[in-house]
């Protein structure tokens, strides 16, 4: 059925898969931490690049590595991307890196460190930088369908405020812009403990209701219970939480799992990092609610904006997805506003309905695809973290 | 009941009528106060007195509760009372729990 949001469009960039993006960024991405100046000084030497250092990619085994591989190659693959070059100490793991990359049709240029050193590397690189600079500033927005927009939310520095306005903001823009066809991403596993039994039966049907219950179930067993020293107050709770007026994890749970409105049901789970291959529709992704290890794992699962309700004022950003502030606590908006994208306080005194705030939200983000920068971004936020699994080797 | 007059900003949100706490939406709010409180379920109103200087964010008792009672809110179980609290106090880390951690 049409609807008002029908026929939104948006000015994005359309890559070589098909995908649309909402930024043009040339990336220098390392494979491994000791490969990060190399990748700082080419984004030195070449400007319009950005380099993503980051702390790992060294002795990693397993599962972990498999996590490594899937979020390094899924943020040179998303589409807010043009082009990479991928700089790590020894070939054969920045081949497999480079590879992944070029499997979206993107241009990709790769280098190793070991027989040349920091000053060779960075010449050729540097090189192959400038040449996708431009041809990078040369390529044109062209309009798309919303329905062509990934939209990731995690909501960070939660308090009540979160749970009665900025969380039903994003639940209601779900509930409106997923039947037009965009994707969706929530996740944070932890902190749907104490509406497990809810969130278990928003899945599209029973057998994805019970994967998810398992996945849920084994972040209880393998992570909390098995490394707990006490009942996780200020953790999960987090301090800041608890000074926004949050006391449980329930009650956490339950404010966080307005993100996803009243109608939005999802139809997949999926691993950190891990691209939806189920067709479009609302994911809930497996990771923790620490605000960038999930932005990041969302951004390498393929998510073009972020929305983020915030209580008590989380200043999170990505390097790559802009990352939309939502807050409706009226003291935030007053001692933090220059974090805030869309202000919903109005919720708070009754002069602005869930439906008017979802709205602004829907504005906000067709506004943030055309190329507006949200405050994460004029700010300068570019956190980008990992997910650990286990230590390494 | 009713709904809240034109310009009367609530001091104090209740998500569902089965909640037995509600949530300071203003800041500066002290013992004593007149609070006009509004469930937005179906954003009636009601009003009740605050029993204590109360941070925006934090919870209010909407009636005595007792050591072993739960505490609710959406509806929902969010966890344990562990010590009583009258009618119109400050609910929080100090007298109420997680029953999952």
């Amino acid at each position: 059925m049409a609807s008002k949001y029908s026929n939104m469009t948006v000015m994005g960039y359309r890559r070589e898969n098909g995908r649309v993006g909402v930024r043009n960024h040339v990336l220098i991405l390392p494979v491994d931490d000791i490969s990060n100046a190399a990748c700082e000084a080419v984004a030195n030497n070449v400007k319009g690049t950005m380099a993503i250092p980051h702390a790992y990619g060294r002795l990693q085994f397993g599962e972990d590595l498999e996590t490594h591989f899937r979020t390094i190659i899924g943020t040179g693959a998303n589409p807010n991307v043009h082009s990479v070059v991928v700089i790590g100490i020894e070939p054969d793991w920045t081949k497999r890196i480079a590879d992944g990359i070029r499997e979206t049709g993107k241009e990709v240029a790769e280098f190793s460190i070991e027989q040349k050193g920091d000053f060779e590397t960075i010449r050729a690189a540097s090189w192959a930088a400038k040449d996708f600079v431009h041809k990078a500033t040369e390529i044109q927005r062209e309009e798309c369908s919303i329905s062509e927009i990934w939209v990731s939310t995690k909501c960070g520095e939660s308090d009540t405020t979160t749970g009665l306005g900025s969380c039903p903001t994003v639940g209601n823009m779900y509930d409106k812009l997923l039947p037009e066809g965009i994707t969706g991403f929530f996740g944070e596993t932890s902190e749907i403990t104490g509406a497990e039994h809810i969130c278990q039966k928003r899945a599209i049907n029973e057998e994805v209701g019970e994967r998810w219950y398992k996945m849920w179930k084994a972040y209880q067993e393998e992570v909390i219970f098995a490394h707990q020293t006490d009942d996780l107050s200020d953790s999960q709770p987090t301090k800041g939480n608890i000074l926004g007026g949050l006391t449980t994890i329930e009650e956490k749970a339950l404010g966080n799992l307005e993100k996803i409105g009243r109608t939005s049901q999802y139809i997949d789970i999926l691993e950190p990092a891990e691209a939806p291959k189920s067709g479009n529709g609302l994911y809930f992704m497996d990771s923790s609610s620490a605000a960038a290890e999930c932005v990041t794992l969302m951004a390498a699962g393929g998510a073009v904006i972020h929305t983020f309700p915030t209580g008590q004022g989380n200043v999170v950003g990505n390097p790559i997805v802009p990352v939309i502030k939502i807050t409706a606590n009226p003291r935030t908006v007053r001692t933090m506003g220059e974090h805030i994208d869309v202000d919903v306080s109005g919720i708070l005194r009754r002069e602005q309905t869930i439906d008017e705030a979802g709205d602004a939200l829907i504005e906000m983000i067709r506004r943030t695809a055309n190329g507006r920068n949200t405050a994460a971004e004029a700010l300068g936020h570019r956190e980008f973290s990992m997910t650990k699994l286990y230590r390494s080797a | 009941m009713s709904n809240p007059a034109p310009n009367e900003i609530p001091h104090l949100l209740v998500h569902e009528h089965d909640d037995n706490v509600g949530v300071v939406v203003v800041e500066g709010l002290t013992a004593g106060t007149d609070m006009l409180c509004c469930v937005t379920h179906d954003n009636s109103t009601f009003r009740l007195t605050a029993g204590a200087d109360v941070p925006i964010g934090h919870k209010i008792a909407l009636k005595d509760l007792a050591e072993g009672d739960t505490a609710m809110k959406y509806g929902e179980d969010i966890g344990k009372i562990i010590a009583n609290i009258p009618q119109g106090g400050h609910v929080h880390t100090h007298n109420c729990k997680t029953k999952r951690w």
